[in-house]
């Protein structure tokens, strides 16, 4: 029997999200529920795995047996793996047509915009429906300059298959936590992406995850390598349709900055108001090297979201830019983390949180400094505005720093919705509601600057959403 | 002709004390008043007041406006018959720049889809008026602006939302002469082109100069002291307060 969900969403209009269509048994394979060592061996044999990665498996599942639950976070209590199906296959093969694409699947993703924004702004997509990729393409223009653009499961098996082998979950063993251990027992889908040396990648490409089966988890892998001086942006987007039973988004993601390359990874996550997100999201930059973070977090019940970046070159930096949006039942527990291990390193950590009718959202960082960093330099922001009495906003920034000669900055501010301004706008003769949702998007502006047009669009779409009940 | 505003024994509290005490006034339409006072004698109460702030709880009386009992409405439906209130601070609010936020609040007012092409040219006119940088349209509202343009991007909102009543919060304060002296002109603007009705709350009367008064009245320790014409304004600019606060 699944576990029912106590918190329920707000009656506010998700249409747009929570289309989805009853799952024909017929058309999937779908693994039982819980989580078993045949179990994994299961997946291991649909999925054709190399002897590696078989044992990998195996080896995380025995890790996470033995690690215990964090205990410092939200509860995860309403989480019982036993209920969860680690794998949904949907019957059909990953395609770069969306013609070939099943069309309930292709409807959901034309319903979310995604094949119309790959024709309009983006240089690849790749879908993933449950637990495989069911589309990828790759502008030929930007193939041709050598980009690899695909799916984990192909990488293991082709040309750059020893480049997964010696990447894969190098950056986020694991042994770090329980929920990186089953990732590593369960993954399935994600995107690999190579940028060769030296070469821009101009316009983004983007993968969504949409998760449609209830009571399943989503555990995708993304490994993104962009070698040295080469440039990219990588645009990530999670969706689910709202079941009133628990769903587990376990993602990883391990980004690798070469020498003088960029990174950009943006994120708009929105995952129904029944998903547990324990994500976990890294990167390493080498010398010179610039990895940024965009960071928009509006669903799911509970998330544990701090990606890290570990400054390993001189000279490298970290840009980090996000905001969290906790509404009713919902509990998000963001923020960042970042290690200095070199010289002449900087960092800016830049957030800001929403919280609503009971909604609790945190704001929790790490910044290490280590001895070898002189001269490193550090600057955290963080805001978080309450818009009631019975939402809750907390700050949990922590600190070490073991070198004399760095520069350090903390400023952290909680406020509330100032009257004054409501009642400017509505003297105006702009609605308490509007005047409302128009102050909260301004306060997330400097998130949404951050993001192409089309996705700041969305993100201020999601907040009048969740201020007002529908999209205008 | 009708009354615009008809104020009947106003009474408001703010934080459970009473400030404004039985305030009556009438003003017509097109008709320029103006109220003074010395400090705290509740003068930007009953711009708050009238405009309906909620943080002004009104205690006994009514508003009427067009003949319409508006004591009990919200802000924006106020704004919506018509009224306008210049505020003495205006607020900043990033993510929305000045000239978005005046089509958008049009918009809402009206109800109807306003032609950018058309919206920007008449802008651009309201804007020459109040010696304004164009550049300011796409500035976030009041975000870093200076005194001095703050109070004119209020009186731009002015100008471009075209209310039957404006309520002038010490607009001219703070500002240096040429400031007023802009400043005026676009109030001067709003009184002939559109023959819009204002009540100016002031402590000087640099921002009166240039401006036809028909009415003033002098406030203190919440109740009107002294009503008069234009001269009164003059009597009190030459003795001061001094007489009424006996």
């Amino acid at each position: 029997m699944a576990k029912k969900e106590r918190a329920e969403v707000n009656d506010i209009d998700r249409s747009m999200y929570d289309f989805r269509y009853e799952e024909k048994d017929q058309d999937f394979y779908k693994i039982q529920e819980g989580l078993t060592r045949k179990i994994v061996e299961e997946i291991s044999d649909k999925k054709g795995d190399p002897q590696w990665m078989r044992d990998f498996r195996l080896r995380s599942l025995e890790i996470y047996n033995e690690k215990e639950i964090p205990q410092w976070g939200p509860s995860i209590e309403g989480l019982d793996m036993s209920n969860i199906v680690t794998y949904v296959k949907p019957k059909t093969k990953m395609t770069a047509d969306w013609e070939e694409v099943p069309e309930d699947i292709k409807n959901t993703f034309e319903k979310l915009g995604i094949p119309q924004a790959e024709r309009k702004s983006l240089a690849g997509v790749g879908a993933q429906y449950d637990s495989e990729l069911v589309y990828h393409n790759l502008q030929k223009e930007v193939a041709d300059k050598g980009v690899v653009y695909t799916d984990i499961e192909s990488a293991l098996h082709g040309p750059y298959a020893d480049m997964i082998k010696d990447h894969f979950m190098h950056l986020v063993p694991p042994t770090d936590h329980k929920f990186a251990a089953l990732h590593g027992a369960v993954w399935s889908g994600g995107s690999f992406v190579y940028v060769p040396k030296g070469v821009s990648v101009e316009i983004p490409l983007q993968s969504y995850f949409r998760l449609n089966a209830p009571g399943a988890g989503q555990f995708e892998h993304t490994l993104i390598i962009v070698d040295e001086g080469a440039d990219l942006h990588f645009i990530e987007g999670c969706s689910a349709p709202k079941y009133n039973i628990a769903n587990l988004h376990a993602g990883c993601v391990e980004l690798f900055v070469g020498k003088n390359a960029r990174l950009r990874y943006s994120t708009i996550e929105n995952w129904s108001k029944n998903m547990y997100n324990l994500n976990t999201k890294r990167a390493i930059v080498e010398e010179g090297g610039t990895m940024e973070w965009v960071s928009g977090s509006f669903g799911s019940h509970v998330s544990y979201l701090y990606p890290m970046t570990i400054l390993q070159g001189a000279h490298s930096h970290m840009d980090f830019t996000g905001v969290t949006f906790a509404g009713k039942g919902q509990n998000l527990d963001t923020g960042a983390k970042v290690v200095h291990n070199a010289p002449d390193t900087s960092s800016y950590i830049s957030t800001r949180s929403i919280s609503k009718d009971g909604g609790a959202s945190t704001y929790r960082s790490s910044v290490v400094i280590n001895n070898k960093a002189k001269n490193a330099k550090n600057s955290v922001s963080c805001q978080s505005l309450m818009l009631d009495d019975i939402s809750r906003s907390d700050t949990i920034p922590a600190m070490d720093v073991r070198t004399q000669q760095a520069d350090v900055g903390h400023e952290a501010k909680i406020g509330r919705i100032s009257d004054d301004a409501v009642f400017y706008l509505m003297s105006r003769g702009i609605s308490e509601e509007e005047a409302r949702a128009l102050i909260v998007s301004g306060f997330a502006d400097s998130v949404s600057k951050e993001l192409p047009l089309e996705y700041a669009v969305e993100m201020n779409n999601l907040i009048r959403l969740e201020m007002v009940g529908a999209i205008g | 002709m009708a009354d615009l505003l008809k104020v009947k024994d106003l009474a408001v509290n703010v934080e459970d004390k009473e400030i404004l005490h039985k305030i009556s006034l009438t003003v017509n339409k097109g008709e320029t008043h103006v109220l003074m006072g010395p400090n705290g004698a509740g003068k930007s109460t009953l711009g708050n007041a009238l405009m309906g702030n909620p943080q002004y709880e009104i205690t006994g009386g009514n508003i009427l406006f067009n003949g319409q009992d508006i004591t009990n409405d919200s802000t924006d439906k106020r704004a919506k018959l018509g009224m306008f209130l210049s505020f003495q601070n205006p607020l900043e609010v990033p993510g929305i720049t000045l000239g978005n936020f005046i089509r958008s609040a049009l918009q809402q007012r009206t109800g109807q889809h306003i032609r950018l092409w058309d919206f920007k040219k008449e802008m651009r006119k309201a804007m020459e008026i109040l010696n304004m940088d164009p550049s300011y349209a796409d500035r976030d509202l009041n975000v870093g602006f200076s005194g001095g343009e703050k109070k004119k991007a209020e009186i731009l909102q002015l100008l471009m939302l075209k209310p039957s009543l404006a309520i002038l919060d010490e607009t001219d304060s703070g500002l240096d002469v040429d400031a007023v002296r802009t400043v005026s002109k676009g109030v001067e603007e709003y009184q002939k082109s559109m023959d819009g009705a204002l009540i100016i709350i002031t402590h000087s009367t640099r921002i009166l100069e240039s401006l036809k008064v028909d009415h003033t009245h002098v406030l203190v320790n919440g109740n009107i002291k002294a009503e008069g014409d234009a001269s009164l304004v003059d009597k009190i600019n030459n003795e001061g307060f001094e007489e009424f606060l006996k």
